[in-house]
């Protein structure tokens, strides 16, 4: 009992002392999830729309993959990750195992499918709506398409946020492709493991509380978001 | 009134269309010249808004052509507005709902200003302007809709049913802001339940049954005299269904195909 509430005191002290340590890895871990959660939009969001609005030929293959790869255990991206960057494996002369941009690669893995299958169903439904006074307007598929990204962007925010959650909290594929290395790929989720098991409560606490804050925080934005949209747009 | 006929007139040629085996529009052969307000009517189901949609392009049929043979008739798309049965609003307000559509025709922003808050104002939602579309009432959607059309100044304008589910007044003022359409030159296609609106809105009428056009006359004609006597028993308020019984019949020299019945 003694040891959990000294271990609380300590986290608190750290967090509240913006201790270098800390600091850093919470760094890393938004440095990494961010810019994952970023190139995941920027391949997720057109990806969506297009299977969303537009019939061409792999579109099925491409919806049933978005949908499977959603609920990929994060251990297993990290392994195939893993393989294809290793010293053997196709991609290994670039030296990436074991740096931050590995760990972007497997959270980009995990990430885009969320983004992607989110955005299709919310396309989907407005096109549903949309799609006749479009073409009775004369938008073309660049104008349609944009119209509905605008008009969605409220649901779209929150696909993003989703996949920015998952990112932030993973644990398995950060652990295998970065390898949990101090001052260099060490994470939030990655050192709560580790300190854990090292007896280290307070540390691992610490990055606890927030993480546990971030992902409330993201929570409550989406959810806030979308009550604002319904508000606003009924 | 001046009519503009650039890509008028509108000509379908034994037109039909099918969705899965069912056909929903029958050999269908009629023009539209510029000038004249057409009403359709008959009963639910009738494929009134399918003939609108077959019209305004959103729809191909699946035989039979239909043609804009006017001297403009390439570029029709530009030329038309529908307003659907069910408004769509775009998740944005009042004023943008307008100002999209117009963007899409390359007006510059101080024109769409102006065109913005002319339509508006004539159509009574000037001060709804900032407010969200989805959020409007029903009735104020449906206006909103006819000022969205309205802003395009189209030379053909689509109405299905723009004033059903509206109360008495708000009907009264969309009846005359479709007259006032109509005296700037545009050509106008409507549908209603409504017979009155069709008396004191057209100048010609089509009755439509089952898929089948099955008279097109002066407003005054048809409902003084119509020929064919499906339209006779409609305009005479009798439940079309009901009086088709037992046997093939014959109505205005079209047959009367034994479908099965339909009650919407
Ligand atoms: N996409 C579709 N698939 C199958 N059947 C359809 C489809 N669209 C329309 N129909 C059928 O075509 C017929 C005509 O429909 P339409 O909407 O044109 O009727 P309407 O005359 O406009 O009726 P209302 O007065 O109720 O608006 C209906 O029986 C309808 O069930
Ligand atoms: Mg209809």
């Amino acid at each position: 009992m003694n040891d959990i509430s000294d271990a609380f005191a300590a986290a608190f002290a750290m967090v509240a002392g913006f201790d270098k340590d800390l600091a850093e890895i919470v760094g890393l871990s938004l440095e990494v999830s961010l810019s994952a959660v970023f190139i995941a939009t920027v391949i997720g969001l057109p990806l969506g729309a297009a299977t969303a609005l537009f019939r061409f030929p792999g579109r099925k293959v491409i919806i049933v993959v978005l949908n499977a790869f959603m609920g990929l255990p994060p251990v297993v991206v990290g392994l195939i990750v893993y393989l294809l960057l290793s010293r053997a494996g196709p991609f290994g002369v670039l030296g990436l195992l074991f740096t931050p941009t590995a760990m972007i690669i497997a959270q980009v893995i995990l990430v885009t499918p969320i983004i992607a299958s989110l955005t299709r169903q919310v396309m989907e439904d407005l096109w549903r709506e949309y799609e006749e006074q479009m073409r009775s307007l004369g938008a073309g598929p660049v104008r349609s398409l944009t119209a509905l990204l605008w008009d969605g962007r409220f649901s779209l925010f929150t696909a993003i946020l989703a996949g920015f959650g998952r990112a932030s909290a993973e644990v398995g594929a950060v652990m295998i492709v970065g390898g949990n290395i101090d001052h260099a790929t060490r994470v939030m989720t990655t050192a709560i493991a580790l300190e854990v098991s090292r007896g280290d409560l307070a540390l691992a606490l610490g990055l606890g509380l927030i993480l546990l804050v971030l992902s409330t925080c993201v929570n409550g934005a989406a959810f806030l978001i979308r009550d604002a949209a319904q508000k606003r747009h009924a | 009134m001046n009519p503009r006929a650039d890509i008028l007139p509108l000509v379908l040629d034994d037109v039909s269309f099918e969705i899965n085996g069912m056909r929903l529009i029958k050999d269908l052969s009629c023009t539209f010249e510029a000038g004249p307000r057409t009403a359709i009517i008959g009963p639910n189901g009738a494929g009134k808004s399918l003939f609108l949609r077959l019209c305004h392009g959103l729809l191909t049929p699946s035989a039979g052509t239909i043609r804009w043979a006017g001297p403009d008739g390439a570029n029709s798309v530009t030329a038309q507005a529908m307003v659907f049965q069910r408004p769509v609003m775009l998740r944005r307000s009042v004023a943008a709902n307008v100002d999209f559509a117009l963007k899409l025709r390359d007006h510059g922003k101080p024109d769409r200003t102006v065109i913005i808050d002319e339509v508006l104002g004539r159509c009574g939602l000037r001060r709804l302007k900032d407010n969200p579309a989805r959020v409007l009432s029903f009735g104020e959607q449906q206006k909103l809709a006819l000022a969205r059309a309205w802003a395009l100044k189209p030379q053909v304008l689509f109405l299905d049913e723009p004033t059903a589910s509206l109360d008495p007044a708000a009907t009264h003022a969309v009846e005359e802001i479709v007259q006032a359409i109509h005296h700037e030159g545009t050509r106008i296609i409507m549908t209603t339940h409504d017979l009155g609106q069709a008396r004191r809105l057209a100048d010609e009428v089509i009755f439509l049954h089952r898929g089948r056009m099955l008279e097109y006359a002066p407003t005054e004609t048809f409902f003084t005299e119509p020929k064919n006597d499906l339209a006779q028993a409609f305009v005479k308020g009798e439940l079309l269904w009901w009086k088709l019984g037992k046997d093939n019949r014959r109505a205005g020299g079209y047959e009367i195909d034994k479908a099965p019945r339909r009650r919407n």
